[in-house]
């Protein structure tokens, strides 16, 4: 996390600095390897690195991701989205709905035009006609449940095996794919029980065994972000738009036009996480699956620091835990102890630095996480369902310094108000 | 000059409420049932006395839940945590007042100053991050509304639950003295049915007295001036010698401690313990009512109660076999159209103030030629 990650966009003699930084994440992910490896050598568990955990944790993540996703485009463009969970649950009704109706892939469609409506509603309200775009988020939250419940006690109550709170089972599913000769050969070193390899191989395992399209779909919607937002005309106006709407207007960017499509994408990626929950996770809609899943996307988008790779990053991260509740609750009690590690390594680091008040606020809490890991037996899942928003708080309170969201994020801009 | 101010004022309510009501008939429409139906089933099922007193036991949690967002919207501060803020209020009033023995008011004094403690102290953890480290307080009170979740989830299943027969998860039931005394006699005195299954709250007193709190400190006292210009014009009210942080950091507890006190009418009424099936959102429909009725007492007095009437109403909804949830659209629809139609009301006002004085100018200008 050094400031190579901060601003794609300043940087300027790329072809040195990207190697470095490629090196280091090399670096980084050996580290945290044989971190992981060592850790659950210790703690006695082997669902920290199994393929079981990594494939589940790419599939909780992926919602969060496209969620996430979906705040950034509309941040970036200078609107904030609160109204996310509410395009959620849009995606995941008229996912199922299309989905019963005409198969899986018409459910994506529609999930995510489900979820684009909402982001137009919200669009109309805080675009056009200025209003306080946290009031239209919430009131987007309230609609969309409403509504939604609504939809399902019309369609699905008469005679459709479904209820007011849930839909029939989808027809079909959204294929999956193996990646021959590796995905077995990976499997037999996973078996092997070998230190770090056989754990790596799970990692890797996890992430090529049994994955579906849409999974694909979900990742690849990261680089495409960052090449459309980064590397073409289109994504400076946008995001110029998000940074200062008055210069922009001077330069002739069409500032309404380009709030619209922030917001209807985000809307659409929203309602694609949505549709993502039903037609991979659940195979059906149930009233509250989203599950606040909205508003931890919108922590990733913070945690991310509103760039694609961090929202990524966070994503991933909130999926982990998610996912380790989910399979061995006992495997979060042994995350305990890798905490209690990173933070002491990161005092010794802070030490070294001679910043010594961190090193030492860094230490006491390295020592009551490793007393927490050795004086209990395991970690009530609340903790953990609780722990992208606490992660959330602190790295706004902690690293607010390092937090850069776009300047005009939130303000309501009237056409040719610089004029 | 006093009637256009009253029209204008009541101009934006009326019509987002006319326009969601319309909103609703064409999803109606769309669905294959007869809105003017359904809306007439409403009004009936609505003028009864069981109906009425339904329709009080909604308003009043929503009125106070309203009273704490309106109290952090005078500065421009936003709380959406009332929700997490009140329920963990709640349980932890359950909590203490199963816990202890007490003569009776003194009892019912300390439940509410704990549902007032806990829930300034929730919204306190927002406010001191606003003011220490620069959290803004909408993502803040989002995570701590979820965070206060969790805590409920794991505390009642832990520590604070009592053995029962049923698997719904409570604090136990508060003893009667804890509980405060319904208000049938409000309408039996009228010479109305007494209600069936359903009472006046108690706590309709204490959202009255509220009310007129709220009205008193807010455009009564020196702190309600400071809180409304720090709203109004933030860098004036610091050169006027306001200390913004102080500001925010009451206000967010203030409007935390109200909070506290919505879930109490539950607690301390019909329900008499917090329990897993504790009713949830009255945070979040506070935002609306707020909204609706623009912060003043008796606006959202009125947008409370016409909340409450259309959530009883929807229970006829169901019988009549038309989905109750349509209310919950045309309450969602409200929120936004009641913002868009003040924004354009703004607008309107606006354009006519400033021809107004152009034309003074014009008046003004041609009188100097003139002479």
């Amino acid at each position: 996390m050094t400031t190579t990650t901060r601003e794609p966009m300043v940087e300027m003699d790329g072809g040195k600095q990207k190697w470095s930084k490629w090196g280091l994440m090399l670096v980084i992910f050996l580290v945290s390897m044989i971190g992981l490896s060592a850790i659950q050598e210790i703690a006695g568990t082997s669902q920290l690195t199994s393929s079981g955990t990594w494939g589940a944790a790419l599939r909780l993540t992926v919602p969060i991701l496209l969620a996430g996703l979906g705040g950034l485009y509309s941040e970036r463009a200078g609107v904030v989205n609160i109204g996310l969970e509410g395009m959620m649950i849009a995606g995941t009704w008229f996912g199922a709905w299309a989905g019963w109706q005409f198969g899986p892939w018409w459910g994506v469609a529609f999930g995510i035009l489900g979820g684009a409506f909402f982001g137009l509603i919200h669009a109309v309200a805080t675009v056009t006609f200025g209003v306080d775009q946290i009031v239209s988020g919430v009131a987007i939250n309230l609609l969309a449940a409403g509504a939604m419940r609504f939809l399902s006690v019309v369609t699905y109550t008469i005679g459709s095996g479904g209820g007011a709170t849930q839909s029939p089972r989808i027809q079909g599913f959204i294929q999956t794919f193996d990646i021959p000769l590796l995905s077995p050969f990976l499997q037999s070193i996973e078996d092997k029980e070998w230190f770090f390899f056989s754990d790596t191989a799970g990692m890797l395992g996890g992430f090529t065994t049994n994955v579906s399209w849409l999974t694909v779909i979900g990742l690849l919607a990261v680089p495409i972000t960052t090449w459309l937002l980064w590397k073409t005309a289109w994504g400076l106006r946008l995001r110029s738009v998000g940074e200062n709407p008055w210069a922009a207007e001077s330069l002739g960017v069409p500032v309404m036009r380009m709030k619209y499509w922030g917001v209807v994408i985000s809307g659409a990626l929203s309602g694609l996480g949505g549709a993502y929950l039903v037609l991979v996770q659940a195979g059906i809609y149930r009233e509250g699956q989203t599950g606040g899943r909205g508003f931890i996307g919108l922590g990733a988008l913070i945690f991310g620091n509103w760039i694609p790779s961090g929202v990524l990053a966070g994503a991933g991260l909130f999926g982990y835990a998610d996912a380790l509740r989910l399979r061995q609750a006992s495997a979060v009690h042994a995350l305990l102890l890798l905490i209690a590690v990173l933070l002491a390594a990161f005092a010794l680091w802070k030490l070294y630095q001679k910043s010594y008040t961190a090193a030492v606020s860094m230490g006491v809490f390295a020592i009551l996480f490793y007393l927490w890991w050795a004086l209990t037996d395991e970690v009530a899942t609340e903790v953990v369902t609780a722990t992208p928003y606490i992660a959330t708080l602190l790295v706004l309170s902690l690293a607010s310094q390092r937090l850069r969201m776009p300047a005009a994020d939130g303000i309501p801009y009237r056409k040719g108000e610089a004029h | 000059m006093k009637v256009s101010k009253i029209f204008f004022s009541l101009l934006a309510p009326v019509s987002a409420i006319i326009f969601s009501l319309g909103v609703g008939a064409i999803v109606l429409l769309i669905v294959g049932i007869n809105p003017l139906d359904a809306y007439g089933q409403m009004v009936s099922f609505s003028a009864d006395s069981t109906s009425f007193a339904s329709s009080i036991n909604k308003a009043v949690p929503l009125y106070v839940s309203a009273v704490a967002v309106a109290i952090g919207f005078q500065m421009n501060l936003f709380n959406i945590g009332v929700e997490g803020q009140y329920l963990i209020a709640a349980m932890f009033a359950g909590w203490v007042g199963t816990n202890v023995v007490l003569w009776g008011p003194l009892h019912i004094t300390v439940i509410i100053l704990t549902a007032v403690i806990v829930g300034a102290i929730w919204a306190g953890i927002a406010g001191a991050l606003k003011v220490t480290r620069g959290v803004n307080e909408v993502i803040s009170t989002i995570m701590l509304n979820f965070i206060a979740f969790s805590a409920i989830a794991y505390l009642l299943a832990n520590t604070f639950s009592v053995e029962s027969e049923s698997l719904n998860l409570s604090t136990g039931k508060l003893p009667d003295s804890a509980l405060l005394p319904n208000l049938n006699f409000l309408i039996t005195m009228f010479g109305f049915n007494e209600p069936r299954g359903i009472e006046i709250p108690g706590f309709l007193v204490i959202a009255i007295l509220l009310g007129i709190a709220y009205y008193v400190l807010v455009w009564r006292t020196r702190f309600g001036f400071e809180l409304r210009i720090s709203g109004m014009n933030p860098g004036s009210a610091r050169m006027a010698g306001v200390n913004p942080k102080k500001m925010v950091f009451y206000t967010m507890l203030l409007s935390g401690g109200v909070a506290g006190l919505i879930g109490l009418s539950t607690l301390m009424g019909k329900l008499g313990a917090y329990t897993q099936d504790f009713p949830r959102g009255i945070g979040f429909t506070g935002i609306a009512v707020a909204l609706l009725g623009r912060n003043h007492p008796v606006g959202m007095a009125l947008g409370a109660l016409l909340f409450g009437v259309m959530d009883r109403a929807a229970l006829v909804l169901k019988l009549e076999g038309i989905p109750e949830e349509i209310v919950v659209i045309i309450q969602g629809v409200i929120v936004l159209a009641v913002v868009v139609a003040y924004e354009i009301v703004g607008r309107i006002v606006a354009a006519r103030e400033v021809t107004a004085a152009a034309e003074a100018l014009k008046a003004s200008n041609g009188a100097e030629v003139a002479a």
